[in-house]
């Protein structure tokens, strides 16, 4: 019935009116506790398409649209941002926050446009034989928790036996989706792992350092978002917590979350699937986009994390637009086709140094049942003196033989609640 | 001209004690439920009914529940937020363990929890008033979120911790879930929000009322007067958590489809509540719909004027939101506490001596 539902609306979009726009909503977030994330990744995805429309024509000769609906981060607005952006012919979503995705996989599903999650969102949707519409390349949450404990094995020389590390962690559908993972994790490599959650917005943490201060971890991993990793990196600056032994996980690392703590927060790592520094991109940018006065936002977040990883969402839906254009011959491409062309993705080192931004991500490939590919991610430092990231170490794989487990776990489990019946791969 | 009572003659007492004496007003209410019952389900849209008409039948019933304690017994309540997830957490575990009951069954045993929660919270109003009533309440707020957030069993032990709302089916219809067809969930909403206010209406006319507003205006001598404090007080905040907790039951399960406690129902929530009474009216059954309606278009509105309209960036515009409403709030304050209802009142009483009068 669903299929039927799906294919009739496929269909009834394909017979209908060609659209003049390949349309990308943006479901961003200026305002609120979470608006220093929302804001440079906003700019970073409208600015791409800005570029693409301004430098190239758009993409494959059709300009690109991007309009933008505040959410505040709240899913309430976030679901009237879907139902009111829906019918403009939207290609992919991108919320960039957990809970928002939460409502809407059911609602996509339902619907028929593909929703993409990137390092956030379900980690289960990486199962794209239960996910049809759901996407979470290049990586996922579990993959980041087994990235950074593979980081800290090679630290000490393969064995966490005995240490103790604390998850401080946003109480959240976000903060809590790496429990499973670390927990499989801690029995197997023998360390103790300690759950202290900070609730929203995260301002307050005073109580959580001062059991961090007790308990004397040897590594503190952080899942946070928004006000609370400031408040966080600068709490742990306060009581003098090592900060080589900070690590947070990739929303937790980018430039306005150590710049309050000033000297106090050099040398806190942070993982991030994205590069950071300068790339040839951005003098296109620039060229194209600034200086035409057409930036999103107030144009000063270009090249931080954030940006970076907005543009570079931006990037991935820009290839999938490119390949369903040339799989189907159509410039004109629908959702379901965006959702065909985002499954036959495919990212080059080639094709990301023709972008002009060499080693943003890791090359990889997605297919119909892995919709999550390599799940890589990079151990990046603040430098405080120079006020910028330095990546530590190329990109770690995630242990596939744990996390792989709770992906058909989880994503099992949701077929049976929805009465889902996983499509067949030919695997 | 139309708006009088000139030639409307009442034969019996219950002609006139009715609740809408005047014909012409009979007739614009039986016109607006045959809008809301027949019209609008064969015409409502995915984002009308997703954006604007859920969330208002919703949050209309939550904000009756807030006026029966807060505006009509005069007890106040920071905890709404925390008693719609009662609702809430109650659907979601219901839904889960009885897949076979059906969503009205559902539904009004998540009031009932919610008004035994509601009691249990409201027993400090027999020793504490006003302020520190409030500060009662909101520990009730924190409490409740803090618990759900806590026991894993309320969340089926999911990863995440959050609820999701599985489809159900009535009469062969899906009333939850993603399938579910927009007029399927209207109707289903304003099912309860008729029924509940029917009663709300009653209720607040009769001797409960009565008693309510007795207590309301000067504890001391409704006592005197033969009001049994303890009876009304509970039964105030019983009534008003059963209204609480259907509201948060359809909001989780029919609007929201899944839910995370700390987010959706949150102290802002209890807030966005208190503000659609206060804007709406106090101690009125239509001010709650009023504010109830107000609340959930401002945005909107604000958002379709500002940004598809004007073409403002989207975070002025979210600022501007806040700034309006917090100017409203002061402006009734000061200027009409009993808020849009009373401003309608107004109007209708200048509009029975209209064209004449004096």
């Amino acid at each position: 019935m669903k299929k039927l539902a799906t294919l009739a609306l496929a269909g009834l979009m394909a017979a209908g009116p060609a659209m003049a726009d390949l349309v990308f909503p943006s479901l961003s977030y200026r305002t609120g506790p979470y608006a220093a994330g929302g804001i440079p990744f906003a700019d970073g995805y409208a600015d791409y398409f800005t570029l693409l429309n301004e430098r190239d024509g758009g993409i494959g000769g059709v300009m690109t649209s991007v309009p933008e609906c505040e959410t505040a981060y709240n899913t309430e607005r976030g679901v009237e941002c879907y139902e009111a952006t829906r019918g403009e012919g939207a290609l992919v979503y991108q919320p960039l926050s957990t809970g928002i995705t939460y409502q809407l996989i059911p609602r996509v599903t339902a619907d028929g446009i593909p929703l993409h999650t990137m390092g956030y969102g379900r980690t289960s949707a990486a199962n794209g034989e239960v996910f049809e519409w759901v996407f979470n390349y290049p990586a996922n949450y579990w993959d980041g928790a087994s990235g950074i404990i593979n980081y800290l094995l090679s630290e000490n020389d393969g064995s966490l036996e005995g240490k103790k590390i604390v998850l401080l962690y946003h109480n959240s559908a976000y903060g809590r989706e790496p429990i499973r993972t670390l927990e499989i994790l801690s029995e197997q490599y023998g360390f103790e792992l300690v759950q202290l959650a900070v609730d929203h917005p995260g301002q307050e943490q005073g109580n959580q350092w001062l059991t961090i201060r007790r308990e004397r971890p040897d590594y503190v991993v952080m899942w946070g978002w928004g006000v609370m990793n400031q408040v966080a990196v600068q709490e742990a600056a306060n009581i003098r917590f090592p900060m080589e032994n900070f690590i947070g996980n990739w929303w937790a690392g980018a430039e306005h979350d150590v710049m309050p703590a000033g000297e106090g927060a050099d040398g806190y790592l942070s993982l991030n699937m994205t590069g950071v520094g300068d790339l040839p991109v951005f003098d296109e940018i620039r060229e194209y986009v600034h200086d035409r006065g057409l930036a999103a936002g107030d144009g000063s977040t270009l090249g931080s994390v954030l940006y970076i990883r907005g543009m570079y969402a931006a990037m991935l839906a820009a290839e999938a637009v490119a390949i369903a254009q040339e799989m189907y011959d159509e410039p004109n491409i629908t959702a379901a086709m965006m959702r065909d062309g985002m499954e036959a993705l495919s990212i080059t080192e080639e094709r990301m140094i023709e972008l002009g931004m060499p080693g943003v991500g890791p090359a990889f490939e997605v297919s119909c049942a892995n919709h999550g590919g390599p799940g890589m991610g990079r151990i990046q430092r603040w430098n405080a003196a120079d006020q910028q990231w330095v990546t530590l170490t190329d990109f770690i794989a995630p242990d596939d033989s744990v996390t792989q487990p709770l992906i058909e776990e989880d994503s099992a489990a949701f077929a049976a609640e929805n009465g889902i019946e996983a499509r067949d791969c030919g695997m | 001209m139309f708006y009088r009572e000139a030639g409307d003659f009442k034969t019996s007492y219950s002609a006139d004690n009715q609740t809408f004496p005047i014909a012409f007003d009979r007739w614009r209410y039986y016109l607006v439920l045959f809008v809301a019952i027949v019209v609008i389900p064969l015409t409502i849209s995915d984002y009308w009914a997703n954006s604007l008409l859920l969330p208002f039948l919703i949050y209309a019933i939550a904000a009756l529940g807030l006026n029966i304690l807060t505006g009509y017994c005069g007890q106040s309540s920071f905890g709404t937020g925390g008693f719609m997830a009662v609702g809430a957490y109650t659907t979601y575990k219901l839904m889960t363990a009885f897949p076979w009951m059906d969503m009205v069954t559902i539904t009004i045993l998540s009031g009932v929890t919610t008004a035994i929660v509601g009691v249990l919270f409201g027993l400090p109003s027999l020793r504490i008033k006003g302020f520190y009533l409030a500060v009662a309440t909101l520990a009730a707020q924190f409490f409740l979120v803090w618990l759900f957030n806590r026991v894993p069993w309320f969340y089926n032990y999911s990863a995440s911790g959050m609820i999701n709302s599985p489809e159900r089916r009535m009469f062969g219809l899906a009333v939850t879930g993603p399938n579910a067809e927009v007029w399927v969930k209207y109707l289903f909403c304003l099912f309860f929000v008729i029924v509940l206010g029917w009663v709300a209406r009653n209720l607040t006319r009769g001797s409960l009322g009565r008693q309510w507003m007795a207590i309301r205006d000067m504890d001391i001598a409704a006592e005197i007067i033969g009001v049994n404090p303890l009876r009304s007080k509970l039964s105030a905040f019983a009534i008003s958590s059963f209204f609480v907790g259907v509201s948060g039951a359809l909001l989780f399960s029919v609007y929201l489809g899944a839910a995370e406690v700390g987010e959706a129902f949150g102290i802002q929530k209890s807030f966005l509540v208190l503000f659609m009474i206060i804007i709406g009216g106090l101690g009125s059954i239509f001010g709650s719909f009023v504010g109830a309606a107000f609340m959930v278009l401002l945005p909107v509105l604000l958002k379709i004027i500002g940004v598809d309209l004007l073409g403002w960036p989207t975070d002025i515009v979210a600022h501007i939101q806040l700034v309006i409403v917090g100017a409203l709030i002061v402006f009734f304050l000061i200027v009409e506490p009993h808020g849009l209802a009373q401003l309608w009142r107004l109007a209708k009483d200048k509009l029975r001596l209209w064209p004449f009068p004096h």
